[in-house]
């Protein structure tokens, strides 16, 4: 089971959400998809035209959280691509998480995809990543 | 909300939290608000001015604005100096949006002129100014020429024919910080800017055109002095700032200040979004030089912008932007860290101010205002929610009490999830139009979350500063149509 959850009562001027899953890496993907359903209410609409790998190292599951949701905002600005990422790999090595992703999707389309808020930034505001008895939970909030 | 222990009352406007409220604590925090305001303000406001308070280096108090509310390591309304010399700078005293700010045009119509045109006008604002998710500007920049840009600044625009030279004199440092250096600028930053200059973005980001009734003149000497010399003269105002490129240098030193500020210079903050770095380190310099190009980036942005709302109200009226009198008032940042000398126990020092939405407010005299201003203090533009209004003010001799700093905005009350969740943009659309605003969205959703409702007591706000002495108000300014991001 995986899935997220936008909170209103952590973030007055941006956008918080839990997310979780089974596993590390269904967290992920569900915190990705959080993050571009913040920027475009219409995920369904998102088709898979355009792919980007992704490669990230950090000591901290955390901060490769961190860097996996910025990575998304930089396409966003950078390519104008509307990206989801269907899964992810995650591993150790050395005492470092990699993660491995390609992320899919396609260029922002106001119209089909109902664009919302601009994300500015992922920010370390009360961001967790932790294991529990259910699996994996993470808390987020983007700055919009 | 309750207060927190020990806070005591210094003035109707000036609270102080003692530096053993917490450990760690180098100075007292300092909440300028009225009582109400004081009450009404979130948890995050008081834990984090206090946090502030522990930073290497600070001088005097951390400051909190009357506008505000948690942000990221510092309140938004968060004022901090740091003695350069043994102090840190935080990219969570400037905020991601570095150099947010606010730029008042004027017009010499009224609104009985504009009022038939008022629709086209705003349709065609929408048109020529970009706004929302991913919106991206008419000029395209190569990654070489826009590290140029970032280092230029407003003068950069000037020169490439989107403004007037009088602009600069008028934007806060001459629209260029000195000492911006591409160099210090990740390739990625630059991926994410190179194609935003003349964007508006989105969230609380807008473009409106405004009046200034009668009634809602404050001071009509200094409103003379500021341009407004009309009854319902026109103007326009805007809010935006340095878009993913400010956002991405940001987050680049938040990381690189998080991974050296403990093993390097030994120093803990009570929130990873203080993340720092000593001023004088490498690190320290680096971001400092960064966070100028994203400054620079942000002057020209809005001077772009400046040049098409000129554009805009040019076709439509079929008249010259200088037979219209479309000249700038003034144009501030509210996310900045800068490098200015105030009197600090009867002597200057030069200080670094973080400003974390917060807006300098010189009094008369600083030799940093332009001339036509050097009397009148500087001219400081708060942007209100886009229901209730704005206001122009003044800088006074009692801003130094705060480094001259005053507030920014009205601060938000209600969450983005709970104003989407109560107001219908669609509805709040059609309430607006019949109150005589007339509205352009990139996004519906996103014009409930800025609702009025959503947002304190502009009103309040303002009048906070004024009883404190540390800005004082010329003019309310009263929407009439708004383009939002």
């Amino acid at each position: 089971m995986s899935g997220y959850r936008f909170r209103g009562d952590v973030a007055i001027a941006d956008v918080a959400f839990e997310a979780w899953g089974a596993t590390l890496e269904e967290l992920f993907v569900a915190a990705a998809d959080a993050t571009t359903n913040t920027l475009a209410e219409n995920l369904e609409a998102i088709e898979d035209r355009e792919r980007r790998p992704i490669r990230l190292e950090e000591q901290r599951a955390d901060l490769l959280l961190f860097r996996l949701l910025e990575e998304l905002i930089f396409l966003k600005d950078a390519e104008g691509l509307l990206l989801r990422v269907p899964a992810v790999r995650i591993h150790q090595r050395d005492g470092a998480l990699i993660l491995e992703a390609e992320a899919r999707g396609e260029p922002l389309d106001p119209l089909r995809h109902h664009l919302q808020a601009d994300v500015k930034a992922v920010t370390l505001h009360r961001l967790r990543v932790e294991q529990t008895a259910r699996g994996w939970e993470a808390s987020v909030v983007l700055d919009i | 909300m309750p207060l927190p222990k020990g806070i005591r009352k210094i003035s109707d406007t000036v609270w102080e939290i003692p530096a053993s409220f917490k450990p760690g604590m180098l100075v007292p925090a300092r909440i300028y608000a009225t009582e109400r305001l004081l009450q009404e303000m979130d948890e995050g406001v008081f834990n984090q001015v206090t946090n502030v308070a522990t930073l290497p280096g600070i001088v005097d108090y951390a400051f909190c604005m009357p506008d505000g509310h948690w942000g990221y390591g510092f309140p938004i309304g968060g004022v901090a100096a740091m003695d350069p010399r043994n102090g840190v700078i935080s990219p969570g005293g400037i905020g991601f949006d570095i150099n947010c700010g606010m730029r008042l045009l004027l017009t010499n119509l009224t609104e009985e002129e504009v009022r038939p045109r008022l629709r086209e006008l705003v349709d065609g604002l929408f048109a020529r100014v970009p706004a929302g998710v991913g919106c991206r500007g008419f000029i395209k920049l190569s990654p070489g020429r826009f590290r140029r840009v970032v280092e230029q600044g407003a003068p950069w625009a000037v020169r490439e024919g989107y403004g007037w030279e009088e602009d600069l004199e008028r934007t806060e440092e001459r629209g260029c910080i000195a000492g911006a250096d591409a160099s210090k600028v990740s390739d990625r930053a630059v991926a994410r800017g190179c194609e935003q200059v003349g964007t508006l973005g989105s969230g609380n980001h807008y473009l409106e055109i405004q009046v200034a009734r009668p009634e809602n003149i404050f001071d009509a000497e200094l409103a003379r002095a500021f341009g407004i010399t009309l009854p319902n003269q026109v103007v326009v105002m805007f809010h935006c700032g340095s878009r993913g490129f400010g956002h991405q240098v940001a987050s680049d030193y938040l990381m690189s200040f998080l991974k050296v500020m403990g093993p390097r210079y030994k120093i803990a903050t009570p929130d990873r979004e203080l993340a720092c770095a000593p001023f004088a380190s490498p690190e320290g310099q680096d971001y400092f030089a960064a966070m100028k190009c994203a400054l620079n980036m942000s002057f020209a942005n809005r001077q772009v912008i400046a040049h098409r709302i000129r554009e805009v109200f040019s076709s439509v009226f079929r008249r010259d932007p200088r037979d219209l009198g479309m000249h700038q008032v003034y144009d501030v940042a509210h996310n900045t860290a800068k490098l200015e000398r105030h009197l600090v126990d009867g002597k200057v020092r030069e200080l670094l101010v973080h400003r974390k939405g917060a807006t300098r407010a010189f009094g008369p005299g600083r030799e940093e205002l332009p001339e036509i201003y050097r009397e009148t203090g500087q001219p400081v533009i708060i942007g209100g929610s886009m229901q209730t209004g704005s206001y122009l003010l003044a800088g006074t001799a009692g801003g130094r009490e705060t480094f001259f700093s005053t507030a920014h905005g009205s601060g938000r009350s209600m969450s983005r999830h709970e104003a989407k969740r109560r107001f219908s943009g669609k509805k709040l659309e059609h309430d607006m139009e019949e109150h005589g605003i007339c509205v352009r969205t990139a996004c519906y959703s996103g014009l409930a979350e800025e609702a009025g409702a959503a947002y304190k007591d502009i009103d309040l706000v303002v009048g906070a500063t004024e009883l404190a002495g540390i800005s004082r108000r010329v003019a309310r300014l009263i929407p009439i149509g708004n383009v939002k991001g």
